[in-house]
């Protein structure tokens, strides 16, 4: 029970994607212009995740070797592809607000790390969790990035006024201020992490 | 359960499997969202000239009419009340945005006036560009587009020569594409207008 916990966990700090690994900053620079944004595209990210974890730890016995890198490509294009179809069909504002992003699912790395360093050695429930953990890590993370850059550019947080908007750093919202957001905030994370 | 060798049979046999699999998926998902997708789309589009054209008792998309300005394509959906045209909702777009592609709904009054318009698709930068679906309604200076008619205010950003509408700050190119959606929008209501003449 430990191991499983620790699994899941790891995702969450020890290896948060953003923070400590550093993956899909493509995904999280782009889309973390506020918290709602933010949010919704690492509930997609991870929805996609822990997927194609499952499916790939579940037929990692029947993939050579050699054609393990296509197969585990074919199979996130397939969730990410299945997404963004639901997406549009059932979610069209959401399809407005992250727009590219969603197919760009695909190439973000933290998908195939996950799918190479973890789901095809472990067992599914442990791929499951991996990908859980994972997925809330990075949700967890945009949702931060994207809290700090709306409330300093716009002077809302999840649309909800704290200031009026004429205070705020037009340059938090733009991509420079999501670098200098992410610096900062992975400083902040390091610190914490050492401390304890 | 031991690993699958890597030899030349295994590798197709395996991928092929998984690739026809994720294919037969995808048809199933793409034909189980084709008609909510294609109804999202037509909903927005009704709503949009519902919202912007003035009072009408006919179908604006049975009627519509197509034409191009500037190499980009302009769709009419005429406003007819009593079978008089009362107006129309003019989608219109522009390829000179910050960042692509720009379309308007744009509804104009019988006389050319601008009633209301509504941004369709823009991938301005966020905070700047993008404010235009709010800007261009500001009652503020000069930055207003509705109530005035394109016949008798320049719709060109006031930074340049003659122009008489107040630009977004710190997004004249936005502003200037929005502005050059909303003329030839007029154009190409002006001649619908002149076709509906014609055939009186």
């Amino acid at each position: 029970m430990k191991k499983y916990w620790d699994v899941f966990f790891n995702g969450i700090i020890p290896g948060n994607p953003v923070f400590v690994l550093l993956l899909g900053m493509c995904a999280t620079l782009g889309t973390t212009s506020s918290a709602h944004n933010g949010m919704m595209m690492g509930i997609a990210t991870a929805v996609v995740l822990v997927c194609s974890n499952v499916v790939i730890s579940s037929v990692k016995s029947v993939v050579p070797d050699k054609v393990r890198i296509p197969a585990f490509i074919v199979i996130i294009a397939s969730f990410v592809t299945m997404l963004q179809l639901a997406v549009n069909a059932w979610l069209p504002s959401l399809n407005e607000s992250l727009g590219i992003f969603i197919p760009l699912i695909v190439v973000n790395c933290i998908l195939l790390g996950r799918a190479e360093a973890f789901a095809s050695k472990n067992s599914i429930f442990a791929s499951f969790l991996d990908g859980l953990g994972t997925g809330i890590g990075f949700t967890f993370a945009l949702i931060l990035l994207g809290g700090v850059r709306e409330v300093l550019g716009t002077g809302k947080i999840f649309g909800a006024e704290i200031f009026p908007e004429d205070y705020g750093m037009l340059l938090f919202v733009l991509a420079p201020g999501a670098f200098i957001a992410l610096g900062y905030l992975i400083a902040i994370v390091n610190k914490i992490r050492k401390t304890c | 359960m031991k690993k699958l060798a890597s030899t030349l049979p295994n590798m197709i046999l395996s991928l092929g499997c998984i690739t026809v699999i994720a294919g037969a998926l995808l048809g199933w998902m793409y034909s189980i969202t084709k008609d909510p997708i294609a109804k999202q789309a037509q909903a927005q589009q009704q709503a949009a000239i519902a919202e912007v054209a003035p009072v009408f008792d006919n179908n604006p998309e049975a009627d519509k009419w197509e034409t191009e300005i500037d190499g980009n394509p302009f769709v009419v959906y005429p406003a007819f009340e009593k079978g008089k045209l009362a107006g129309a909702a003019v989608k219109g777009r522009s390829m000179n945005g910050f960042a692509g592609e720009i379309v308007v709904m744009c509804g104009f009054e019988a006389d050319g006036t601008v009633k209301d318009y509504r941004v369709l698709q823009q991938a301005e930068t966020p905070g700047l560009g993008t404010k235009m679906e709010l800007w261009f309604r500001d009652p503020a200076g000069a930055r207003s587009v509705i109530g005035k008619n394109p016949d008798k205010t320049s719709f060109y950003v006031s930074k340049d020569s003659g122009g008489e509408i107040d630009g977004i700050t710190a997004a004249t190119i936005s502003s200037r594409a929005f502005l050059e959606t909303m003329r030839n929008a007029f154009e190409a209501y002006r001649q619908y207008e002149k076709t509906q003449a014609e055939k009186k």
